[in-house]
């Protein structure tokens, strides 16, 4: 009973069918720290994605999906929370920058809260944007164009954008798709390096398939493939001794 | 690993034989080539690339000029012929569309005046006057101007909501049966022609109010609009990269303030330019109004009576000898206002879209 509150985020049998008797992600079952980077890593296709978004309940917008089995945010089944609230508390960064395009960089910050119908001063209002873009570092990047549309960023910028758009509601945990993929080795270091600062804030599940980027920036991690769960231990063990051919294997560049 | 090299041609990209494969020796290969790096053991030619790993372009010694150049000449005619047919084909199109401006425009300055935008129609008698003294024809067609604007103002209110919210349901639940039913149904719409539409609000709306009117009038021509705004709206919302959808959603919006926060301001342009289209089509259709508002000689802002509207005037002045003079004119007024909400219909379309 101990390890469910030890537990931010605690995975038990997790099944995602796309279609009937297809698993994508099969039977996958882990338990995640608070405070810590956990890289989710495998071949594309291996349903790293799908696990992520099971987290949050997005798989409920598609039709045909299917989730079993038992996902607990904070001790508690998300299945049985508002997904709303689901979301609010696991914030969800996409593999491509997407801010709000009608929104200027000030309203993508606060759109959880106008999404959300709370109403807040105007002295709230600047708070929280001040607060969240100089948590993300970029603040004074784009503090004298607050009003410019946010699609007018670099994509390095609206990705941090779009991380500060999730920081802004407080979640407890943050899953990043990809988040770097479609940015360039400059942006990507500042993520990085944006990530480690906030493990002070948040639990950070983050998909990747950049597996050196994995080992600069996780503290454990998992390794899929084919939808299972090969292997979830610390980074480092795993890169350094994996404990299954198959992760050894994919880290040595055989396949994928 | 081994690797296979291969030469693409970068001019024109044809696919090569074994004999024609990168050779640092070979003399007869010229100019900037594209070389791919693949692994493995297929020798075969690949042209989408999609299995090379690498691709450098690297520049090869000078020497004879390469063996499908005897091909050239004659894919530069077919190049050429193409394009000019292309060329031929839109001078064609273009063709009547300048004449028929040039013939309103030539035939109509003369009634083009302050008086067409105040004044309504003239009676028969009034013209027959002014024709036997040689003057320019009185009056104009404010009642056809202020009609058009009643019977498409209420038309507008009707169906562009309406078709808003089924475009929605549409993009949303696009594979759901009944979602495929209206889909097909709207299409079907489309089709018919404006005359059916009109008899049809005639046996709805006409006879039951006993008489014609406005209301008719903007009933049929809601109809029309209504399967054009309903599939624009669709097209546009699906236009948007479903992660703008996931993104709200994911902040813990709900699904009705994600739909009306993000959502639909992100489709504006589309929505707004399409609802631009549909009022543009339906603004000059005469028929259905022949049989539902029927036509007024005086301003009318009662839904309830029979009103006029520009084309319903054009059609009277087609039939009246004596007013011919006015076709050209009130065609002229009508052809420049569905234009101009064409041609801002399409610089809104580029303004204003977003990403």
């Amino acid at each position: 009973m101990e390890d469910t509150v030890k537990y931010i985020l605690e995975l038990k049998n997790v099944s995602v069918s796309y279609s009937p008797g297809k698993q994508a992600v099969d039977n996958v079952s882990a338990g995640i720290q608070p405070h810590t980077v956990t890289a989710i890593m495998g071949p594309s296709g291996c349903g790293k994605s799908t696990l992520l978004r099971a987290v949050n309940r997005l798989h409920e917008l598609y039709r045909d999906i299917r989730t079993t089995g038992e996902i607990l945010l904070k001790g508690e089944s998300v299945f049985r929370m508002n997904p709303m609230q689901v979301r609010r508390l696991a914030g969800m960064v996409f593999q491509r920058p997407n801010p709000f395009p009608t929104m200027s960089v000030y309203g993508n910050v606060l759109a959880g809260y106008k999404l959300n119908n709370i109403s807040l001063s105007q002295a709230e209002k600047d708070g929280i944007v001040e607060r969240s873009l100089r948590s993300v570092n970029l603040w004074d990047e784009v503090k004298d164009s607050l009003n410019k549309k946010g699609t007018f960023l670099s994509g390095g910028q609206q990705q941090r954008l779009c991380i500060a758009r999730t920081l802004a509601l407080k979640p407890e945990l943050l899953l990043m798709d990809e988040p770097t993929s479609a940015l360039d080795p400059i942006s990507t270091a500042r993520i990085e390096e944006l990530i480690l600062e906030l493990k002070k804030q948040v639990t950070i599940l983050i998909v990747t398939h950049n597996m050196s980027q994995a080992a600069r920036i996780s503290d454990q991690s998992m390794f899929m493939y084919l939808g299972e769960l090969v292997e979830f231990g610390p980074t480092k063990q795993m890169f350094t001794k994996p404990r299954d051919k198959r992760t050894e294997d994919y880290l040595t560049g055989a396949f994928g | 690993m081994r690797h296979t090299l291969e030469v693409l041609n970068q001019d024109t990209s044809q696919p090569c034989d074994r004999s024609q494969r990168y050779n640092p020796t070979d003399r007869k290969v010229t100019t900037q080539q594209i070389v791919m790096l693949r692994p493995g053991r297929s020798q075969r030619y690949d042209p989408t690339g999609r299995n090379a790993t690498t691709q450098q372009v690297v520049t090869l010694r000078p020497g004879k000029p390469q063996r499908y150049d005897s091909s050239r000449n004659s894919r530069r005619i077919k190049d050429r012929l193409f394009f000019y047919l292309v060329c031929c084909c839109t001078f064609l199109t273009l063709i009547p569309l300048f004449l028929i401006l040039w013939e309103l425009i030539q035939k109509g300055y003369r009634q083009f005046n302050l008086g067409l935008f105040t004044q309504v129609a003239p009676t028969s008698m009034e013209a027959m006057l002014a024709r036997i003294s040689g003057d320019a024809l009185p009056g104009g067609i404010l009642n056809g101007i202020t009609g058009t604007l009643l019977i498409l103002f209420v038309a507008i209110l009707a169906a562009i909501p309406l078709g808003i919210w089924v475009g929605i349901y549409l993009a949303e639940k696009g594979e759901r049966p009944l979602a495929r039913l209206v889909r097909n149904l709207a299409d079907l719409l489309q089709g018919i022609p404006s005359i059916v539409t009109g008899i049809i609000v005639y046996i709805w709306v006409v006879r039951p109010m006993g008489g014609y009117s406005a209301l008719a009038g903007s009933v049929a021509l809601a109809v029309m609009m209504l399967p054009m705004v309903i599939r624009s709206t669709e097209e546009s919302l699906k236009m948007l990269p479903a992660s703008l959808k996931e993104a709200g959603l994911s902040l813990g919006g709900s699904y009705a303030s994600v739909m009306l926060r993000v959502l639909l301001p992100s489709a504006f342009s589309g929505l707004f330019t399409g609802s631009l289209i549909a009022i543009s089509r339906v603004m000059g259709e005469t028929a259905p109004l022949l049989v539902t508002a029927l036509g007024a000689a005086a301003i009318n802002w009662d839904l309830s009576r029979p009103t006029s509207s520009v084309s319903l005037l054009i059609w009277e002045f087609y039939n009246d000898p004596n007013l011919a003079p006015l076709v050209w004119s009130s065609s002229l007024l009508l052809l420049l206002i569905i234009l101009c909400i064409n041609l801002s219909a399409k610089s809104i379309a580029t303004k204003w879209k977003t990403q």
